[in-house]
């Protein structure tokens, strides 16, 4: 573990010497002051609340190389699959960290769908306004992200306007013969009015593990609109940080959905930050995962401000020796009146080696409010399994519509139907079966 | 088609059925009658396979074939179709796709093709209109909010889609009205062939009068201890069950 933050503060220093006539921008302010936080603060241990139930140590004593300087070359076919590919689209895609301009598809026209990168050289008033702050400033893995933040994904909807078609972001991570950590880092900016829908994807195809910290930062300014989906599909030997936090404004409404299938380790942190009056927020998760795989959820609904709407459904389904993690919080601000807050999170456990830690954690400081939550942990319906039999479905068919009809829930706001198609591939393909389930 | 031969099965060690004797050929409609823990619906469940259930001794033949061989799906395959006394509710999953999905598996099981969506719709309008049932129907999870009347509607409609060889109706009387007892009766007389046969197993003979057996049998703790006619299920409305345990114990 000290290895790895001795190797991220050497790295830190060549970053900077890296930056040539920008490490006295306003930007690598931010970043000094990140990385500040997060030598004080270290890696966090079981001992911190938030890291209670998932140990990260096994992830840090790995050799990642922090700064990646040699990207591959990647063809179209070959990572063809990782698109929705039968949709128009404008598509972000970075290889080892570096923007691809052959594989993307951006646009300066009537909205910016471009880069990171572009936007700290281009926009120094949007740098200013935006950068880095809506993430919280002293969980120390943002903060590390934030320190090395170069390169990712920057989509701008301008007042008024609604992105034609939907953006895919994805981060492919090349085969090497060493082990890799990259920091993607996107913003995204919805201004008054405007609507975009997103899909992020990060992608190894690398035999070595590699180690993804990325964070992205969200403002749905008033009566904007955003449809957001993470497909966390990613191989086995990936591990993946995710730290996302989104600033909504009066009227704006927020989709976002977190669908988790692959990797060996995920920790989600998705906060939403309720500013202004009357927003609405749909949060959800799919989560099915087996032998080896390790998911966390955390989530916030932070109602600073009355009358806003959260609603967050989490579905999860654990095979084998598989570890979930979902901890929900709904903070209610004294002043925050009239919210109205939902959250579920059911799980089934396929295996009396699978667990879950789940943890509802309400804090209402508001009197007049509407806040309910429920958890569930239970296994598969063995008189719907039979049921199912003696109408002559297979065991194994009936088992993977139930858990897929249990699931499905979480599919609610996807609204690219191919999207929802590949979803329920995914799904089909976790649960082993060839079952035609959009029917 | 069906035979039965010296059936013991119990569950968590209790033994259950002690010794049934039953044989159904093509054609015919034979009724189980009883009193409550009598076995009833522990040899509907045992014929349709759960595996709660035990069999310590006896056999199942269905034409021929061992069917205490079999996995319920299995079973269902060759033709045999329980109508389920508490129909399980079943959120997330579409009366149209469950359908789907058990018709092509038995399809798949019998070396056929999957059917033809236009086919299967066809189907399916011309089935719920024998049953007097709603299009929207369809589009609803599977029996989950249904009344008591549509559960059991919805089972007989299940077993007019898949055609089955035997159909057991375990209970299908309780929690009906007269009327959707009617449609529901009816539809099961419409669907009867000189090839198939029906097992109805019932606590009341008011069903009786619109499914008419050729064959009634009492059940009474784990035997068969009287077969008969149709008359026999008028006579044990008129006497109740307790004449039985007198004439059984003596």
């Amino acid at each position: 573990m000290e290895a790895l933050k001795d190797k991220l503060e050497s790295s830190f220093i060549v970053f900077e010497n890296d930056l040539n006539g920008h490490s006295k921008s306003h930007a690598h302010k931010v970043r000094q002051e990140a990385f500040k936080v997060f030598e004080e603060k270290g890696f966090p241990t079981k001992r911190d609340e938030e890291w209670k139930y998932t140990n990260l140590k096994p992830i840090l004593k790995h050799d990642f190389r922090v700064l990646n300087k040699s990207e591959n070359a990647v063809d179209f076919k070959d990572v063809k699959r990782f698109f929705i590919s039968d949709i128009d689209s404008y598509k972000l895609v970075f290889v080892d960290g570096v923007f691809s301009s052959w594989l993307s598809e951006t646009t300066h026209e009537r909205f910016d769908v471009c880069t990171f990168s572009s936007m700290l050289h281009k926009y120094d008033e949007v740098t200013e306004q935006y950068f880095n702050k809506a993430l919280p400033e002293n969980d120390s893995l943002a903060a590390i992200n934030t320190a090395f933040a170069r390169e990712g994904a920057f989509i701008r909807i301008k007042k008024n306007q609604t992105a034609d078609k939907p953006v895919q972001v994805l981060f492919l991570n090349t085969a090497h013969e060493y082990e890799v950590m990259n920091q993607p880092r996107n913003l995204i900016v919805i201004e008054e009015n405007a609507e975009v829908t997103i899909t992020e994807r990060h992608q190894s195809l690398s035999g070595r593990d590699v180690f993804t910290n990325a964070a992205t930062e969200v403002f749905v300014e008033r009566n904007a609109r955003l449809h957001y989906y993470k497909i966390q599909n990613d191989a086995l030997n990936a591990s993946l940080i995710d730290h996302t936090s989104i600033c909504q404004k009066q009227g704006s409404q927020v989709h976002i959905g977190t669908f988790s299938f692959g990797n060996k380790f995920i920790r989600n942190n998705l906060n939403i930050f309720l500013e202004e009056e009357h927003t609405e927020t749909f949060m959800d998760g799919i989560t099915v995962v087996s032998d080896g795989q390790l998911v966390d959820h955390h989530t916030l609904a932070d109602h600073k401000v009355p009358n806003g709407y959260s609603n967050e459904v989490y579905k999860g389904i654990y095979d084998g020796n598989a570890k979930g993690v979902f901890n929900g919080k709904v903070m209610v601000h004294p002043n925050a009146q009239k919210t109205n807050a939902f959250q579920q999170n059911n799980n089934i456990l396929l295996t009396d080696k699978a667990s879950i830690d789940t943890k509802p954690q309400l804090e209402i400081f508001a009197d007049d409010v509407q806040c309910s939550h429920g958890c569930t942990i239970g296994q598969i319906n063995e008189d719907a399994l039979f049921y199912m039999r003696a109408r002559g479905i297979p065991a194994k068919e009936a088992k993977a519509l139930l858990l897929y009809a249990f699931a499905s829930e979480g599919l609610r706001n996807v609204r690219i139907p191919e999207l929802r198609k590949k979803l329920n591939r995914q799904i089909a393909n976790k649960l082993s079966v060839d079952l035609d389930f959009e029917l | 088609m069906l035979k039965v031969s010296n059936l013991h099965a119990g569950i968590d060690g209790n033994e259950i059925l002690q010794g049934i004797d039953l044989e159904i050929k093509p054609g015919e409609v034979h009724a189980i009658m009883g009193p409550n823990g009598s076995g009833k619906s522990t040899l509907s469940s045992v014929i349709a396979g759960r595996e709660d259930y035990e069999v310590t001794q006896g056999h199942i033949d269905f034409e021929g074939e061992d069917l205490l061989d079999l996995e319920a799906d299995e079973r269902a395959h060759k033709g045999i179709f329980l109508s389920f006394q508490y129909p399980v509710e079943i959120p997330g999953v579409t009366v149209t796709n469950f359908l789907k999905t058990a018709i092509n598996e038995m399809r798949k099981a019998q070396g056929l093709e999957a059917m033809a969506a236009n086919v299967m719709l066809k189907k399916m309008r011309e089935k719920m209109a024998l049953l007097e049932m709603d299009k929207g129907f369809l589009s609803r999870s599977l029996n989950e909010g249904f009344s008591g009347g549509e559960k059991k509607r919805n089972e007989i409609f299940q077993m007019a889609m898949l055609e089955p060889k035997l159909a057991i109706l375990d209970e299908t009387d309780s929690g009906l009205d007269i009327d959707a007892l009617r449609i529901v009766a009816n539809g099961v007389n419409k669907l009867k062939t000189s090839k198939n046969a029906v097992l109805v197993i019932t606590h009341y003979q008011r069903l009786l009068e619109y499914i008419v057996p050729d064959y009634v049998h009492v059940l009474h703790k784990g035997k068969i201890v009287k077969s008969g006619d149709k008359n026999l299920a008028l006579e044990l409305e008129e006497k109740g069950y307790d004449w039985l345990k007198e004439e059984t114990t003596v």
